[in-house]
């Protein structure tokens, strides 16, 4: 088993960003963009096409029958390596080798279509996700049977619930059968009790002699999932160590304890020109900004931000993370419908309270973003601020009384003693 | 684990050696892999037969819209080119003769317009998992072919109730239904992968079948257009087709130098639009 699965040398990968914002264009963009470019070189400019790197120089291997977990911030590159490992696109740079035969999974329910039956659905998918109809026709009963909707197998998948469309399409994707299977944040879909289902699936798959390569923002999924782990950071392999020591490296890199982060140039996607975030700190009750909180009381959260284009529809928002990387919760400005509209250009706050009594005694991490949802992501800074929850006031936790979980909710309890008749 | 066989074959020592992919930045024009293409042959009649299923899935009339729409574009033609205009059509009934060319014209424009749009129309296909995108086009031009299946055996009862004799023309038949396909996805190949980089090949589809609709003899009679130019307007490979069919099912006109001119066409049409398609190809998932 010491034999080699993926061999990565060298891979780069070049993006073009600068005028157009989106991958296409229209005849009209490309002549205006041909009238520019030539308007600025009468004038000595340069063209505003600017490249950057998305991957650079990234190498590592990973053998067979190992599971390898692959971390990172959003935009760090992880989705491109993932597409040069599938072939969705190639390398600008360097060479890939793949030993087996690969299958990747970056969405559960490619190719779905609404129209055809759960039945059909089995067959396309399982052909999109390069299944034989062989292969499928042996696995089809268990792919039923896991998937939970044998009563609805000839109804189309529009009359499904979106929680059975997921199962019965992750149990299509859970039964491929490659020697190398590259996985992508599928599981972040359906409902809790499915997705231990999944995770143990992926579990088996990933002990049972398979090589896993595995992207999550789940650090424990990680964590649980695979012994080593890659850490990929502005395009740059950071870190290829075991799992635990990736992930704890990862979480404390770039993560602040000051309680206050300033971007002097702003922060955004690249190629984002329209939105910017200044900074983002955490304040107390009495508007200092700290990042050692007390768990009885509340605190804020200001996000800065500057916007330079009006935006029919944006949202800024939080993820809070637990010390071991799981998502405690996420929150958008946008929550509340009264700041659901139009942004017109200018310098924002966006603040959120965030209660007393209900965070655990522990370090959180808290990431930013701002976006467009299902249309672009404007920015984003992971795990920027680090909070520290501490427990200062209440003589009875003092004393004592640690309380397991990652929240710690200060409920409203009703005592009743039933009369007896 | 599930079942036994989901172990992993342990691989030959030997071939773990070499790797079975490779993956490298492409330089130039991409070869056409067709070992690739075949491993993924049950993709491509899914992906067609999926077209077929879901296209009449929710209408009324079903496959009953194949044979409708030449049907009253044959009634329209019969009536403004054929009564009023009182255009020549080479001796056969109006009816029948505009219809033989329809049948491929039809066939032609759906596939090539189902093509031209089918990259689009299946970005999050190409943006979410590998498979040659060749199939894409192909499958997507194919389901035309049901249509013309259909609509076929009303011509066949049209033929016999004007009386036109069955000959052995028609074992031509398979070989101009070949280049209708043929030029449908010539033009389809180069067309979508155009529509992944310029959105305005969708606008550009309708009018560029409309038109090509008149410089192609569907309402009309390759006859009328005059001797000296009949060469240069054999450069659209569907006139070749179309005079084809006329040939082979009516028995009318002759197989001469313009149809060499149409294949000549087609062929370079096809070979291009594949190397384009191929080139293209590597860059559909970054700016789809």
């Amino acid at each position: 088993m010491s034999n080699i699965a993926i061999h990565v040398q060298g891979v780069g990968k070049q993006y073009r960003i600068g005028g157009q914002q989106t991958g296409y264009r229209t005849f009209r963009e490309s002549l205006t963009g041909l009238i520019k470019s030539s308007a600025g070189w009468i004038q000595g400019k340069k063209s505003k096409t600017e490249t950057f790197w998305a991957l650079d120089d990234v190498s590592f291997e990973v053998k067979q029958g190992e599971a390898i977990g692959i971390i990172g911030r959003n935009g760090a590159g992880k989705s491109t390596l993932l597409k040069i490992l599938s072939r969705i696109t190639k390398p600008t740079k360097g060479r890939v080798e793949l030993y087996g035969r690969v299958a990747s999974l970056l969405e559960v329910g490619t190719g779905f279509h609404p129209e055809l039956t759960g039945r059909d659905n089995i067959y396309l998918n399982g052909a999109i996700l390069g299944m034989s109809r062989v292969e499928i026709n042996r696995k089809f009963d268990e792919i039923v049977e896991f998937s939970g909707v044998e009563r609805f197998l000839d109804t189309p998948v529009k009359h499904y619930s979106s929680g059975m469309y997921v199962r019965l399409a992750f149990a299509v994707a859970a039964h491929l059968e490659p020697e190398i299977l590259v996985v992508d944040e599928v599981l972040a879909v359906g409902d809790a009790e499915f997705q231990k289902k999944c995770l143990g699936k992926m579990e088996d798959v990933a002990h049972g002699g398979r090589t896993v390569l595995f992207v999550s923002h789940n650090m424990s999924a990680i964590g649980h999932l695979c012994q080593n782990a890659v850490w990929i950071d502005q395009g740059r392999l950071q870190m290829q160590d075991t799992s635990n020591r990736v992930i704890s490296a990862y979480l404390l890199s770039g993560t602040t304890t000051e309680g206050q982060v300033q971007w002097a140039n702003g922060l955004s996607q690249p190629g984002v020109t329209e939105f910017k975030f200044t900074s983002i700190r955490i304040v107390d009750e009495t508007g200092i900004s700290t990042s050692t909180l007390d768990i009885g009381k509340p605190f804020w959260i200001e996000i800065s931000y500057t916007i330079n284009e009006t935006l029919p529809y944006c949202r800024v928002g939080i993820n809070v993370y637990s010390d071991t990387g799981e998502v405690v919760f996420e929150a958008y400005d946008s929550d509340d419908v009264r700041h659901s509209g139009q942004r017109e250009p200018g310098d924002y706050v966006s603040r959120c309270k965030l209660p007393g009594n209900f965070f655990n005694a522990k370090r959180y991490f808290v990431s930013v973003h701002a976006g467009i949802p299902n249309v672009k992501y404007l920015a984003g800074a992971e795990y920027a601020l680090a909070v520290d929850i501490e427990n200062i006031g209440d003589l009875s936790q003092m004393l004592g009384l640690k309380r397991e979980g990652i929240v710690f909710p200060k409920l409203v309890w009703e005592v009743i003693r039933n009369e007896t008749e | 684990m599930t079942t036994n066989d989901s172990v992993v074959q342990p691989l030959v020592p030997d071939a773990a050696l070499v790797p079975q992919i490779v993956i490298e930045p492409q330089k130039g024009w991409a070869s056409l892999d067709l070992r690739d293409l075949w491993h993924y042959r049950e993709l491509l009649l899914l992906l067609t037969w999926r077209d077929i299923k879901v296209r009449y899935a929710q209408t009324v009339l079903g496959a009953t819209w194949a044979v409708l729409q030449p049907l009253l574009t044959m009634l329209v033609f019969s009536v403004i080119f054929g009564r009023f205009a009182n255009l020549p059509s080479d001796g056969v009934p109006y009816p029948v003769f505009t219809f033989t060319a329809l049948l491929p014209w039809q066939l032609f424009a759906f596939s090539l317009t189902n093509a031209s749009n089918s990259l689009i129309n299946s970005d999050k296909l190409i943006s979410k998992v590998y498979f040659p995108r060749l199939i894409i086009p192909i499958a997507s031009a194919l389901p035309g072919l049901v249509d013309f299946a259909v609509s076929f055996f009303v011509l066949i009862a049209m033929l016999g109730y004007y009386q036109i004799p069955f000959t052995t023309r028609w074992l031509m038949l398979p070989f101009f239904l070949l280049l209708a396909v043929l030029s449908a996805l010539a033009v389809g190949l180069w067309l979508s992968a155009l529509n992944v980089e310029y959105r305005d090949i969708r606008y550009v589809v309708p009018f560029l079948t409309l038109f090509w609709q008149y410089a192609t003899p569907v309402a009309y009679s390759a006859s009328l257009i005059p001797e000296k130019w009949r060469l240069l307007y054999g450069l659209n490979p569907m006139t070749g087709v179309v005079d084809g069919f006329r040939w082979a099912l009516l028995g009318i006109g002759q197989l001469n130098s313009l149809l060499w001119v149409s294949m000549a066409v087609i062929v370079l049409l096809f070979l291009s639009g594949l190397a384009y398609f191929k080139r293209m190809e590597a860059t559909f998932a970054d700016v789809i």
